[in-house]
C-alpha cells in the first residue's frame, strides 16, 4: 500500500502569540515550533497502515527551512521518506493543496493522510481541498478507520454523535484526536531521523485566494466580579444569572 | 450580490445556525441591493419548509428524495455545486457545522472559489466583504477578503444574531441527476448519545475540570446542566484521565464553543482551554484557587470549593425554578 502523510509546522500550543511587524502575521521569534499535533495522529495512522498492510509511507510538507523539523519527526516515528516543497511565501489552505497535489499526482498514494486542521489558521480545509482537487473521495474528522480491499470505513464526530462513512480507495482522510495514540519515537529512530536525507523541490507559482488585512490581538476583559468565596455567594449567582443574564 | 445559503438539516429540524447564516445573508443583502437563496437538501423536508420562509430568504430551493435522507459529502456537494452555477450565486454561506465544515472545501476546490472558514464578522467596506476571523485557537484575530470570484463562508454558530423577517419566498423544487457514483461516499449509520446535548451547539455550557476530583462527582455537573438546559463540557485533563468522553472535551484540541453562558467548575484555565472557549458571551468561574488563570477571563467568579458551591446552587436553583 502506498501511503502519504501531509504534515504542517506550527508554534506550539502554549506560545504567546505576538503580532508581527508587518501587522499582518504572526512574530515568530521566541516561538517554539512543532509537528501540528492532529498531524501526529495522521502520521500514527500512517505507521499502522504500513504495519497492517506493507508498503511504503511518505511525508510531505509545504512551507521554509524549518518544515523539515516536522519532516523529522514524522522520520523519527518510523516514516520511509519525505519530501519537502520549498517556499518562503505565506501561502493559503488553497495554494497549499495546489502544491501538494503536483507531488501526490506523482506518488499516486492509495490513502493520503492530513490533520483535521492546522492549528496556526485553524482553516481545516487542505486535505479536503487536495481530495477534490485529486476527484478521489475524502472523509474528514475521522476517529476511527478500517480498510478491506478497496472498502473504507470511518467514524467521524458530529454534534452529538457520531456517523459511520463508507467510501473507497483512493481516499483523503483527516484525522481527529482519538484516532489512535501517537507512538514517542525512541532513541534510534530518532538518531536515524538525523542523517536521514528528504528530498526537496521546489514549488511552482501559486496566488492565493484570501488576502490577509491585518492581524490584531482579541480585546481584553474588563476585570470580573469575584461573588464571594464560598457556598454564601450562591444567592448572588443565581441573582446575576435572573437580572443580568436573563437565562434563568 | 446574490448570496446562497446551504440550510442544514439533521432528523426533521432545521440547525438553528443555518437560520443564524440565512438571517445574516438577508441582513447583508437588504442594504446592498441583494438576493438570497436558501437550498434544502434532506429525505422529506415538507414539514420544515415553514420554519425556513420566516428569515429572510428571497428563493428557497428543495431538493428532497430518499436517497438524500443521510449525507453523502459526494451527492451533496455536486447538487450544490450545480445549484450555485445554475443560480449564478457568488457569495456562499455555510453554518461552521461538523456537516459545513465538511462540505465547505469541497465546494471551493471544484469552483476555484476562496473559503474563509469560521468567520466571526463579516461587514462589507467600500464593496468588499471583510471577514474578521480567529486564528491561533484565538489568541489573535485576523480580518481578510477573498479575492476569487465566488466566494465561500462558513460562520460560527452562535454567533450570528438570528431575525426572523417577512418576505414571501418562492419556493422551486430541484431534482439532480445522479448516478451512483456521486454516492462514492456516504454516511451508512448515525450514532446520536440520547438525549445529550452537545457543546458544541448548547447556549449553555456546564465544564467540569480535573477539579472535580473524579467521574463519580460529575452528576453534580449534570444535575446542574438539567437544571439550565446545558450541555455538560470537560476539560482535556478529565478526558485524557477517562472521566468524560472526548466529545466533550472544549479547548484547543477539542471543540470551539461559543455559548451565551458558560460555567468552569474546577477548570484551572490552561491557555489550550480557555481557546475553546474564550468567544463565550458570559463567564461563570467556581474554583477553590483564587489565583487560577481562568479568573482572568471570567465575567462572575466564585472563588471556592465545587463540592460546597455546586449542591448549594443546585439546591437553590430548584427552589428558584420551582423544580
Ligand atoms: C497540545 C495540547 C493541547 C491541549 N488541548 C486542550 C484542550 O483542548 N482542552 C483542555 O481543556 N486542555 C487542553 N490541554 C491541556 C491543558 O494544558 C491543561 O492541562 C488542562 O486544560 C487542565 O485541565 P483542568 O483545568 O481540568 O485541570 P487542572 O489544571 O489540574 O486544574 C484543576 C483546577 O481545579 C481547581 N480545584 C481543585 N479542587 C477543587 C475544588 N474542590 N473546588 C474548586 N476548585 C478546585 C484547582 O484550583 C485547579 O485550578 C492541551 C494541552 C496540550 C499540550
Ligand atoms: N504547509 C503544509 N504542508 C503540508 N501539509 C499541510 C500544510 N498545511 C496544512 N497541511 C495539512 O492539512 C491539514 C489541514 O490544514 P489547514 O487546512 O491549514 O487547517 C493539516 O493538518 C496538515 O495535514
Amino acid at each position: 500500500m502506498k501511503i502519504a502523510v501531509c504534515v504542517s509546522h506550527v508554534p506550539d500550543t502554549t506560545s504567546k502569540i505576538i503580532v508581527g511587524q508587518d501587522g499582518k502575521n504572526i512574530d515568530p521569534n521566541g516561538l517554539t515550533f512543532i509537528i501540528n499535533p492532529y498531524d501526529e495522529f495522521a502520521v500514527e495512522e500512517a505507521l499502522r497502515l504500513k504495519e497492517k498492510f506493507t508498503g511504503e509511507v511518505v511525508v510531505l510538507s509545504v512551507g521554509k527551512d524549518f518544515v523539515k523539523e516536522s519532516i523529522k519527526k514524522a522520520y523519527a516515528m518510523g516514516v520511509d521518506k519525505g519530501i519537502w516543497i520549498k517556499t518562503e511565501a505565506e501561502l493559503d489552505s488553497h495554494s497549499t493543496a495546489k502544491l501538494l497535489v503536483e507531488q501526490l499526482n506523482i506518488i499516486k498514494p492509495d490513502i493520503i493522510l492530513f490533520g483535521k486542521q492546522s492549528i496556526d489558521y485553524d482553516s481545516g480545509q487542505v486535505g479536503i481541498l487536495v481530495a477534490e482537487m485529486l476527484n478521489i473521495p475524502s472523509v474528514s474528522v475521522v476517529t476511527k478507520l478500517e480498510i478491506n480491499d478497496n472498502k473504507v470505513s470511518c467514524e467521524r464526530e458530529i454534534e452529538g454523535g457520531k456517523e459511520t462513512v463508507e467510501t473507497k480507495l483512493p481516499v483523503v482522510i483527516t484525522a481527529q484526536k482519538g484516532l489512535n495514540e501517537p507512538r514517542y519515537p525512541n532513541l534510534k529512530g530518532i538518531m536515524a531521523a538525523k542523517s536521514k536525507p528528504i528530498q526537496e523541490v521546489a514549488s511552482t507559482s501559486v496566488e492565493n485566494k484570501i488576502e490577509i488585512l491585518k492581524m490584531k490581538k482579541p480585546e481584553s476583559k474588563s476585570k470580573g466580579r469575584i461573588l464571594g468565596s464560598d457556598a454564601s455567594a450562591v444567592k448572588e449567582l443565581i441573582n446575576v444569572l435572573h437580572n443580568e443574564l436573563k437565562l434563568v | 450580490m446574490k448570496i446562497l445559503v446551504y440550510i442544514e438539516q439533521r432528523e426533521n429540524s432545521i440547525k438553528k445556525s443555518s437560520l443564524e447564516a440565512l438571517s445574516y445573508a438577508n441582513l447583508l443583502a437588504s442594504s446592498n441591493n441583494g438576493e438570497v437563496v436558501a437550498v434544502i437538501i434532506g429525505g422529506d423536508l415538507n414539514n420544515q419548509l415553514n420554519e425556513l420562509s420566516k428569515y429572510g430568504a428571497n428563493k428557497i430551493i428543495v431538493c428532497q428524495d430518499p436517497k438524500f435522507e443521510k449525507y453523502s459529502s459526494s451527492a451533496y456537494s455536486k447538487i450544490l455545486i450545480d445549484i450555485i452555477k445554475k443560480e449564478n450565486a457568488n457569495i456562499i454561506f455555510l453554518s461552521a457545522t461538523s456537516l459545513g465544515k465538511d462540505l465547505a472545501p469541497r465546494l471551493a476546490a471544484k469552483l476555484d472559489a476562496g473559503l474563509c472558514s469560521d468567520c466571526t464578522s463579516i461587514v462589507i467596506e467600500n464593496n468588499d466583504m471583510i471577514i474578521t476571523r480567529p486564528v491561533y485557537a484565538g489568541k489573535a484575530l485576523i480580518d481578510v477578503k477573498l479575492k476569487s470570484e465566488i466566494k465561500i463562508y462558513t460562520l460560527r454558530p452562535n454567533v450570528f444574531p438570528l431575525k426572523e423577517v417577512t418576505i414571501n419566498a418562492q419556493k422551486e423544487e430541484y431534482k439532480p441527476e445522479l448516478t451512483d457514483l456521486d454516492f462514492i461516499s456516504f454516511v451508512k449509520e448515525i450514532t446520536l448519545s440520547k438525549g445529550k446535548k452537545d457543546v458544541a451547539e448548547a447556549d449553555i455550557i456546564v465544564t467540569g475540570g480535573r477539579g472535580m476530583k473524579g467521574p463519580e462527582h460529575f452528576h453534580l455537573i449534570e444535575e446542574l446542566a438539567d437544571l439550565l438546559g446545558a450541555a455538560v463540557g470537560a476539560s482535556r485533563s478529565v478526558v485524557d484521565a477517562g472521566w468524560r468522553p472526548h466529545s466533550e472535551q472544549v479547548g484547543q484540541t477539542g471543540k470551539t464553543v461559543s455559548p451565551t453562558l458558560y460555567i468552569a467548575c474546577g477548570v484551572s484555565g490552561a491557555i489550550q482551554h480557555i481557546a475553546g472557549m474564550s468567544s463565550s458571551k458570559h463567564i461563570i468561574a467556581i474554583n477553590k484557587d483564587k489565583d487560577a488563570p481562568i479568573f482572568q477571563y471570567a465575567d462572575y467568579g466564585i472563588v471556592g470549593d465545587v463540592f460546597e458551591v455546586l449542591p448549594e446552587l443546585i439546591k437553590e436553583l430548584k427552589v428558584f425554578l420551582g423544580k
